[in-house]
């Protein structure tokens, strides 16, 4: 008689390899990708086949969306961008207490009028995401049209809120430089829908070139075999 | 493979008994975490960095001055981008200031023209730039192949453009950039984009004139293209 044997098998997967491969998997896309930017408004860039990298820093984008509103993104030295902001502000007759300045550092993107600016910078990080992605809100996106608005020493200038920031943005920076011959230039990028209309993206450029800013980087995607 | 066996020695050490000791470390929550770390690395990061094109706009000062000279230019090529995607294209001026030529009502002084890559706008530059483009494109292959520094390719480049330039049998395209107010922003950089395929060496994005929209209209019978004091004058009803 006999009996039937049962053999005892472990089911004990080594998982080591396993283990070793998604270690190395993990490690390539920590190195290699970066994080996808928080952008207010999700922008499909149009295709091309320069090869310029986008510089990390020491650049201002300007984020155009379809309907021409316009967003900012100021990555360069902490101190100059709140110097900018204080004195963006002060054109307008406003200013910031440090807490909202803290705020304002912590901005990757922002779009909303100077007058609302201080109400917005007291919003949790959370409210302030949701109130950018309101696109009909007349209050989302800096203003491009020309009010006449007096400043400091009671000068009337026509510029819009979009000129100021950029020219008190490179201002700071070039007064920046003069002391640090080291510090790089300020390069204003612009990043545009596929499906702006030509107008919006010129009314931008016009505004630039008033300023005597005529080089831009354009920001696209490389183009591939396949979207050609 | 992850098993560690310890000796263990017999305290006692008179009999020296050998214990034999598997120590096995199952790595199974190990990969469960690395998984969710790739996924959550695969979600939220791009492995594209985001390319730039470098564009030099004309000063607002100097427009009217840079504008004259390139049009004076024999080898001047003016696009029109108009609306749905459509795209024109003339030689040289609608206008001829010495010979006194007049090319505004000539049907097919604009001409259609395409984005596309085989039988657009490429293929009509590249035509156009014969000369210019491979000698270009040598160098540009080596700065590809990083075999020259990006100063070099630049220094050539420059180099060429101007014994080009200087060259009475050679035409150099001077491409002018009109997008009307139609166009869309992907149409602006396409065009652009095509230059830097094509090696155009001068290129500038300029403001769309009353006579570019006059031909426009003419050749698309589109009354949009016009602008307000056209439409007051009666362009549209038939008269220049």
């Amino acid at each position: 008689m006999s009996k039937v044997k049962v053999k005892k098998q472990s089911t004990f997967i080594d998982m080591t390899a396993m283990s070793d491969v998604t270690v190395l998997l993990l490690t390539f896309f920590m190195l290699t990708s970066t994080f996808i930017a928080k952008e207010p408004v999700q922008v499909n860039t149009p295709s091309s086949v320069a090869e310029f990298k986008v510089p990390d820093s020491n650049i201002m984008t300007i984020l155009v969306d379809k309907q021409g509103k316009i967003f900012l993104s100021l990555e360069y030295q902490q101190d100059q961008v709140i110097e900018t902001l204080r004195a963006v502000g002060d054109d307008y007759g406003y200013t910031f207490t440090p807490k909202q300045e803290e705020s304002f550092k912590k901005l990757k993107s922002f779009g909303v009028p100077m007058a609302s600016m201080s109400t917005f910078l007291e919003m949790t990080v959370e409210k302030q995401d949701a109130y950018m992605k309101d696109l009909s809100n007349p209050r989302v996106g800096i203003p491009t049209d020309s009010l006449e608005v007096k400043d400091a020493l009671g000068v009337i200038s026509k510029d819009n809120e979009f000129k100021r920031w950029v020219s008190h943005a490179t201002q700071i920076r070039d007064e920046a430089r003069k002391g640090n011959p080291d510090m790089a230039e300020l390069q204003i990028a612009i990043k545009a829908d596929k499906e702006t209309n030509y107008p919006v993206v010129k009314k931008v450029m016009d505004d630039l070139r008033d300023m005597r800013k005529n080089r831009y980087l354009l920001i696209t995607n490389l183009k591939t075999a396949s979207s050609e | 493979m992850a098993e560690i066996q310890t000796n263990d020695h017999g305290s006692d050490g008179k009999k020296n008994k050998q214990k034999k000791q598997t120590l096995r470390v199952d790595f199974t929550p190990m990969v469960d975490m690395n998984m969710l770390l790739i996924t959550f690395f695969m979600f939220c990061t791009t492995l594209l960095k985001p390319q730039t094109m470098n564009l030099n706009m004309p000063t607002k000062d100097s427009v009217k001055e840079e504008e004259k000279q390139q049009v004076k230019e024999s080898g001047a090529i003016t696009f029109l981008l108009g609306g749905d995607n459509q795209l024109f294209y003339y030689e040289g001026m609608p206008k001829d200031e010495k010979t006194g030529v007049d090319h505004y009502n000539d049907p097919d002084f604009l001409q259609p023209s395409s984005y596309d890559a085989e039988n657009g706008l490429r293929s009509y530059l590249l035509k156009r730039n014969t000369g210019t483009y491979e000698k270009i494109q040598e160098w540009k292959t080596k700065l590809q192949k990083q075999e020259i520094p990006d100063s070099i390719f630049r220094q050539k480049s420059k180099e060429i453009y101007d014994e080009a330039k200087n060259n009475p049998n050679l035409i150099v395209p001077t491409v002018i950039i009109k997008p009307t107010d139609f166009a869309t922003y992907k149409n602006m950089v396409d065009v652009l984009d095509e230059m830097l395929v094509t090696n155009i060496g001068a290129y500038a994005i300029i403001d769309l004139q009353d006579g570019d929209r006059y031909l426009l209209y003419k050749k698309t019978n589109d009354a949009k293209y016009l602008s307000e004091e056209q439409l007051a004058q009666g362009i549209d009803k038939g008269q220049k």
